[in-house]
């Protein structure tokens, strides 16, 4: 007889998304075996993952990697000279030569982890006690990603929503945050405000005043900052540019500089780079207590490290090649080459089945009722988007005729 | 921006009494103080103050290239060729180790290591690895969709605990470990705020497991907890002790009798040294105990990429094969991985590599055995020279390192020695090992950071560093154990 193994029991997650990827690679299978159907392949943009797509990797990165790997390579005339340089530099920093020493975590403020969302899963950790009224509460972002809201439930923290302005291109409306941090009072302890910027699924770039007025927000309300960074190295509309919180937050000067508590994240998953699969990522934490530092660290070293070939990776993401190194042509031209049943499921569904298009139906990261959205990932190459979009209008067309 | 903490607190949110209390609680001997003083020690070397010695050497940590162990070729080219496929026209590289790389880049999104994977790993990874376990296991057959590729083992023993531990107070979850163990645990517990039951293992029969004090062990605790899970950890860390056939049936029976989940950590299964001795994989055992049992004990086995005859520690490869899960857990497990999206992909690469190894007739074949017998042979002699050098040292004794990579030897000290550690508030060994920091530069754990008997003193050293320096490591931990006694007595 089976016995149930006892567990914290996770809300059930709508798994719509993860069943049309599924559906597609089923449909995939299909037309490889030669079933006919009004399109020859499927374009799976569900996921924000670059080289699925067909993007291809930035090839310093994989040749310095490579010889890192492979010393042998450092011989090699296959890898350019400032990749083998930069790989033995990199290994001298390992123990013994050789990349299972793990690159050293800088002791300071900077964590390296694999990817961000394991220093988010980290830091939420660290952050979360109390239950029922004194439950730890974290202001978040709708609409948002679905593995963000999959990670608060598994630390068991409180999720207060706080609904970004479609009709301002998904700003951030500083009385949205008033109104919702009212709204928990006897509900739960709200600590954290979570922003993700640029945003996901929106795309949204904040303005530097826009960051200010969080901050002042944040510091009045005694919240713990999290500002989610990791797509900063993807903001494609001239005259917007990311600037850092930690950058505007040490501009504000003492009062806030001082003592708004933020933790950072950065990651090689997305940007130009776009190694998802490398696992690489760091979170910088500022204006925490030492004694809480000395715990961050225990508690880290418990996780060993991060993979190797994230860390390089990592390194390479925050120096690369500069103007004159042999590399430096390929590489900027390679990065410049590169950027429910809801209603809009079963649009998402018809939409795979008859267009051969896979995208993720906008229930699954929160909007506001009654509207629906779609969310694809658009690191692909032109001609990909090019024929995406065909289909896309095509299909849209057809589907609003059938349902007038 | 001030330095964090010397200022104003005001209004900060995040303080030791707002944290999360039980990560507060939460130790990690292997990488703590005495580890961070030798870093610190090794900084000033760098600076050049003089001390008694010219470098540190770390014996704490089971990290085998770091202490000089060579990568197997054959791994490594197959991993430079994932990372970096224009190589694959290059002849330098034989062409066993190209077909591997190309059948791994395809079962990957865009035949890049680059794009994020299945939450639960590869597929074809699994497949490979299933076959692995069924060839390891005389046959017995094994489902990939039970394998879960991990960020090394502790993701994956991090994980299950994490799914086994709930309740409040009476009915929180009690985890059985041993005592000594491998940190990890009594950390993870403490973090997930579980109930730790320990059992001792008995040093004077070489660290061997007796059911009745499993069951002692478990008879004490029930009263203040509910206790679910036995972890075990074969061969042991740090004890090294390699459990016999019978033992495994033991604890099977053990596990089927009182309702126990077994988590079996078995990342030393080809590190097995010692005469008659001889790596008995739990779910093997536990199939060939019949359907009693295979049908109906809940067994989780772990291994990884960081030991045995890799030593690949950086890659965080691992995976765990769970067996006879109910299928709605089966469904969390799942959707628990998918937080963190996916495992390092290299590692992943890494893995199918180690599970898929030269094939005689293979171009690399040769060499692969060649390396991995080296190796092999190599930490079996250092086990030997271990135990038999520091067991010439009076005050010390040392069981045999059966297998595994550490030594664990007891060490006795004097009364004086003791009532000074105390006096600085350190524990007796911490103490003992902290001198021999500074007087030798050699850093070791000790024995209270993996549990032992109350009035006992052990520290935990690695076999690790090349024969040369294990040499000389032993004699300088000789000499200074005597000056110790002398100091002290």
């Amino acid at each position: 007889m089976k016995r149930k193994v006892w567990l914290s029991v996770l809300r059930e997650m709508s798994t719509g998304k993860r069943r049309l990827s599924e559906q597609g690679n089923q449909i995939g299978m299909e037309l490889q075996q030669g079933v006919q159907k009004s399109y020859k392949d499927i374009i799976d943009v569900s996921w924000g993952d670059a080289h699925a797509l067909g993007m291809k990797p930035i090839s310093f990165v994989r040749q310095v990697i490579a010889a890192c790997l492979y010393p042998e390579l450092l011989q090699s005339d296959r890898i350019p000279i400032d990749a083998r340089l930069r790989a033995q530099r990199l290994l001298r920093v390992c123990d013994g030569g050789s990349v299972d020493g793990g690159v050293p975590s800088s002791p300071e403020n900077i964590f390296i982890c694999s990817g961000s969302q394991s220093a988010l899963m980290f830091i939420l950790k660290l952050l979360s006690s109390g239950e029922g009224p004194s439950q730890m509460g974290v202001l978040n972002p709708m609409p948002t990603y679905p593995s963000f809201t999959l990670a608060l439930e598994v630390q068991g923290v409180a999720m207060v929503p706080y609904y970004l302005c479609e009709e301002e291109g998904w700003a951030l409306k500083i009385e949205e945050l008033h109104r919702v941090l009212q709204n928990t009072k006897g509900h739960c302890s709200p600590r954290v405000l979570y922003i993700i910027n640029p945003g996901n699924p929106t795309g949204h770039v904040q303005s530097r005043e826009s960051i200010e007025e969080v901050i002042r927000f944040a510091a009045e309300e005694k919240l713990f900052l999290l500002a989610d960074e990791v797509y900063q190295g993807s903001v494609h509309v001239e005259a917007m540019e990311f600037v850092s919180y930690k950058k505007v937050l040490s501009e504000m000067g003492p009062g806030y500089s001082d003592t708004v508590q933020l933790a950072s994240f950065h990651s090689v998953s997305k940007g130009f780079m776009g190694e998802c699969g490398l696992r690489g990522g760091y979170m910088e934490l500022v204006n925490l207590d030492p004694e809480v530092m000395d715990v961050v660290r225990t508690l880290f070293s418990l996780s060993t490290c991060t993979a190797v070939t994230g860390q390089f990776a990592l390194d390479i993401m925050v120096d690369p090649p500069q103007p004159g190194d042999p590399s430096y042509p390929t590489y900027s031209e390679e990065a410049r080459s590169m950027a429910g049943m809801e209603a809009d499921l079963l649009y998402c569904t018809r939409l795979l089945e008859e267009a051969g298009v896979c995208v993720g139906p906008g229930c699954e990261y929160g909007q506001q009722e009654g509207t629906h959205h779609l969310r694809m990932c658009v690191m692909t190459p032109t001609e990909n988007l090019e024929e995406l979009l065909r289909r896309l209008k095509t299909f849209h067309l057809s589907f609003l005729s059938e349902f007038s | 921006m001030t330095e964090n903490g010397v200022n104003s607190h005001r209004g900060r949110v995040l303080t030791m009494d707002t944290m999360n209390p039980n990560v507060k609680k939460v130790e990690y001997a292997v990488r703590g103080p005495i580890v961070q003083r030798a870093l610190q020690i090794e900084k000033e070397l760098k600076a050049g103050v003089k001390k008694p010695f010219s470098e540190v050497i770390k014996a704490n940590i089971g990290d085998c290239h770091a202490m000089g162990q060579r990568p197997i070729t054959f791994l490594r080219q197959v991993l430079a060729l994932c990372m970096y496929p224009e190589l694959l026209s290059d002849n330098k590289f034989p062409e066993d180790a190209k077909n591997r790389a190309r059948r791994i880049l395809q079962s990957c999104g865009g035949g890049s290591i680059g794009a994020y994977s299945a939450s639960q790993g590869i597929e074809r990874v699994r497949q490979d690895v299933a076959l692995y376990i069924e060839r390891r296991d005389g046959g017995i057959p094994s489902d990939p969709d039970n394998i879960y590729l991990s960020t090394g083992a502790s993701d994956a023993i991090m994980t299950m605990l994490k799914l086994l531990v709930s309740g409040e107070g009476c009915t929180r979850t009690g985890v059985m470990i041993s005592i000594p163990q491998y940190p990890l645990y009594s950390a993870a517990l403490a973090d997930l705020g579980a109930v730790q039951i320990s059992y001792y293992l008995n040093e004077e029969s070489c660290w061997s497991l007796d059911v009745s004090e499993l069951r002692r062990a478990l008879n004490t605790a029930r009263d203040h907890c509910c206790p679910r899970a036995l972890c075990i950890i074969n061969p042991g860390n740090p004890t090294g002790q390699v459990q016999s056939r019978q033992c495994i049936e033991d604890v099977i029976r053990f596990a089927a009798e009182e309702n126990l989940f077994l988590m079996a950590d078995e990342v030393y299964q080809d590190n097995v040294y010692a005469e008659g001795c001889e790596f008995h994989s739990f779910k093997k055992v536990l199939f060939e105990m019949g359907p009693k049992y295979s049908n109906t004990v809940e067994l989780a086995s772990f291994h990884s990429t960081s030991k045995c005859y890799m030593g690949e520690c950086g890659f965080r490869g691992g995976y765990v094969e769970v067996i006879n899960l109910d299928p709605d857990v089966k469904t969390q497990l799942t959707k628990l991985v998918s937080v963190r999206l996916c495992p390092p992909v290299p590692g992943q690469v890494l893995l199918d590599v180690v599970v898929n190894p030269p094939e005689p007739g293979e171009p690399s074949y040769a060499t692969f055995i060649k390396e991995r017998t080296a190796t092999l042979d190599d930490l079996a002699l250092k086990a030997k020279l271990t135990e038999e050098t520091l067991n010439t040292v009076p005050g010390i004794t040392c069981n045999p390192v059966q297998g595994a990579m550490y030594s664990f030897p007891r060490i006795s000290l004097p009364e004086r020695a003791i009532e000074e550690a105390k006096e600085q508030g350190q524990a007796p060994d911490m103490f003992y090992c902290m001198k021999l920091l500074e007087e030798t530069g050699i850093c070791l754990v000790p024995g209270s950071g993996f549990g032992q008997r109350d009035g006992t003193y052990h520290f935990r050293m690695t076999i690790l560093p090349p024969t040369d320096k294990l040499k000389i490591v032993l004699a300088k931990v000789k000499e200074f154990h005597q000056d110790f006694t002398q100091q002290y007595s």
